[in-house]
């Protein structure tokens, strides 16, 4: 059943919702990325919240110009307006007041959102039955969706996908240093405004699948975890729309292959799925890439203080050092050293006598702020200056047995 | 109006109106300080599955399991959210926008999924709640608030927010110095002693407790509405703590009647037949007392800041 859904095998309106929602998630998680590297994710929430008056009025409008009522366009466009005077609520709030910002996205989007309801609530006493379709926009339903209807949703991925190329290399600028974008004369505060306008359009396109509420996750959990796995930018965007589309796709799929799974939640728990892998499992920023790390650094250091202990005949209580020297064939396991462990031990109080008088030395400055009680010497110094170094010390001495 | 009818129809959801926005405007003022003010938002969001989690294991629709499956879901969004931010080394907002609305997702998938059609529980009763619905039977005027048989059947939920109320007060009643201390100058409060990470948990659970109690009520609309715009209204108003928070007391009051009051009437002024969603419009009335005093509050302005960038 799952397999016949990711295969489009499902039937026409499934798979319209499948390619719909996998467009949706390219663009939303590519938009995102500048918002989640501008640090400001969550106006994404505001944004979102605030399109539901403008849907209730566009809806309002034109049953009272004597028309349905439900014409998509219609009401993307009103939702669209009632974002954008929501963001510039936004934007007044945090330039022209002393609020911080996510105190404006509160305020903004608890507001507009409570006027959504008045209205939903007036809408619901107009006419009995003709609201239907309405409340969908809060979580979204694509059950009844037309081919229109999904066309919109394609045009309106698409159109967004090109904006985001055209205006990639300024949206980075801006995102990672807006100082050095403003000193370079880019307007900031404009393009600022054009980032928001690109994550308004993703939202209102999004509001027929995921609906306004859920929308925030395929802007914020995509570039989060597309972020583990890289240190540059463009990748970031191009892993961020990748996991966005595949979990528009595979949420959509799942969600069709069987009853009582609604769209935009699905969407959004398989986007979550994909951060958490990457979370767990990716290289460096990972959780079991950091607690490897973090293992091996233990085990570096009890090697190396086992090893300084030896040379200087001390006894060993400490569990895990004598199992690391047993292992490494330093020590027997009562810890006594063997011929191996003793020449190695040797070189460790060596090593350690060279980088006290680097560390002594004025002329080795730069060398000895590397000195971390690790790092081997021969990866700091020349043999030339190694070769100095023992010179001042002066000869091998025996290690006392 | 006359108290025969005022009484059972509109006194008790009014006084739970204000009791909630004051019980969230009070911690809101903390949290808007400490720029945690989304807190609230996530917290609103996460309510939704543990209520749902807690109607699965209960079965029925009862106050406690659902509070305290709520309460559950709140600290673990903030555990979750504070594992994420530290664990991936993501930025705060980030870390709660994953958590809050993955959380949300799952609360609206398990409701799908379970057969809730014999009771009273779905989304948008989670998000607007039912103010209006929260009537005195038993009154029959003024005369009722003396009648121990008709105090018996107030709502629950009454006394259940007026308990919050007074905990909230009670919180920030003890430990006032320490947060005043501790949301201006952290580095100074932890040189006192004070322990801020222990402090500044507790004031997200005290916010978690108001907004479980207050969302029981009145829908997760108002929660965060309240938490919010009074005590930023207030910022506009005061450079003082304490006359911030007098000032968002007000504020949260004024809102919570006069919203209630134009959802109730205000559609029969104008004509209409039938009553609005009085948590919407105390909400909206919240955003027009903030717009208000964006625009002429005396301290609407960073102190310091140049005139315009």
């Amino acid at each position: 059943m799952l397999s016949d859904a990711l295969l489009l095998q499902l039937g026409y309106n499934a798979t319209l919702v499948a390619i719909g929602a996998a467009l949706l998630g390219v663009s939303a998680g590519v938009t995102g990325t500048f918002l989640f590297l501008r640090k400001r994710a969550l106006v994404s929430d505001a944004i979102s919240h605030a399109t539901l008056p403008g849907v209730c009025i566009a809806f309002m409008v034109m049953v009272a110009l004597g028309g349905d009522g439900r014409n998509l366009i219609g009401l993307l466009l009103g939702s669209a307006l009632s974002a954008w005077v929501g963001l510039l609520c936004l934007n007044w709030l945090t330039r022209h007041t002393r609020l911080a910002e996510d105190a404006a996205i509160g305020s903004v989007l608890s507001v507009f959102f409570g006027f959504g309801v008045v209205l939903l609530t007036v809408i619901q006493t107009m006419g009995v039955g003709r609201q239907a379709g309405l409340e969908g926009f809060l979580l979204g339903s694509t059950a009844g969706m037309l081919w229109a209807d999904a066309m919109i949703i394609a045009v309106g991925g698409g159109a967004t996908l090109l904006l985001i190329l055209l205006l990639r290399r300024p949206m980075t600028l801006v995102s990672f240093d807006p100082e050095y974008a403003a000193a370079r004369g880019l307007p900031v505060a404009r393009i600022d405004l054009a980032m928001m306008g690109l994550v308004m359009a993703v939202t209102v396109v999004g509001l027929k699948i995921v609906g306004l509420i859920l929308i925030v996750a395929l802007l914020i959990i995509p570039p989060v975890t597309a972020r583990f796995w890289t240190e540059r930018s463009d990748r970031v965007v191009l892993l961020s729309g990748l996991a966005g589309g595949v979990s528009g796709f595979v949420g959509a799929a799942i969600s069709a292959s069987a009853p009582n799974l609604p769209t935009g939640p699905i969407i959004v728990l398989v986007s979550f799925a994909l951060f958490a892998l990457s979370m767990l499992l990716a290289p460096n920023r990972g959780v079991l890439a950091a607690i490897l790390g973090h293992l091996r650094f233990q085990r570096r250091v009890h090697l190396r203080q086992g090893l300084l202990a030896l040379a200087q005949g001390q006894p060993i209580y400490e569990r895990l050092t004598l199992r690391l020297l047993s292992r490494a064939g330093f020590a027997r396991a009562d810890g006594v050293a063997t011929e191996l462990g003793r020449a190695r031990a040797a070189k460790a109080l060596r090593d350690e006598k060279r980088w006290e008088v680097v560390r002594a030395d004025q002329s080795h400055e730069a060398a000895a702020a590397l000195y971390d009680g690790l790092r081997d010497i021969e990866t700091v110094l020349t043999k030339d200056q190694i070769v100095d170094i023992d010179r001042r010390i002066g000869g091998p001495q025996e290690v006392p047995a | 109006m006359s108290g025969e009818e005022f009484v059972p129809l509109s006194l008790t959801p009014l006084l739970i109106g204000i009791f909630a926005a004051v019980a969230c405007a009070l911690p809101g003022n903390f949290l808007v300080l400490r720029k945690q003010a989304l807190i609230g938002d996530a917290i609103s969001h996460v309510v939704l599955p543990g209520i749902v989690v807690a109607f699965l294991l209960t079965g029925v629709i009862s106050a406690w399991p659902m509070m305290l499956g709520a309460a559950g879901a709140a600290l673990l969004a903030v555990v979750m959210i504070e594992a994420i931010r530290r664990l991936g080394r993501i930025e705060p907002g980030a870390a709660m926008g994953v958590v809050f609305t993955t959380m949300f997702a799952g609360g609206v998938l398990l409701l799908e999924q379970t057969d809730t059609s014999s009771v009273h529980l779905d989304v948008e009763h989670a998000l607007y709640g039912n103010l209006e619905s929260l009537i005195w039977l038993d009154a029959v005027g003024w005369s009722s608030l003396l009648d121990a048989q008709a105090l018996a059947g107030l709502p629950v939920e009454l006394g259940r927010i007026a308990a919050t109320l007074i905990g909230v007060i009670a919180f920030i009643w003890l430990f006032w110095r320490p947060l005043k201390i501790s949301t201006f100058d952290e580095g100074f409060a932890r040189t006192m002693g004070i322990r801020t990470n222990v402090l500044g948990l507790a004031l997200v659970v005290v916010a978690a407790i108001a907004a479980v109690a207050a969302f029981d009520a009145v829908g997760s609309i108002i929660v965060i509405a309240m938490f919010i715009c009074p005590p930023a209204a207030a910022r506009m108003m005061t450079n003082q703590l304490e006359r911030q928070i007098a000032w968002s007391i007000g504020f949260a009051t004024t809102s919570a009647i006069v919203g209630y009051v134009f959802a109730g009437y205000g559609p029969l002024w104008l004509g209409a037949a039938d009553a609005v969603s009085a948590a919407g419009m105390i909400a909206t009335v919240s955003g027009v007392i903030l717009a208000l005093t964006a625009l002429f509050g005396p301290c609407r302005k960073r102190a310091g800041a140049p005139a315009q960038a």
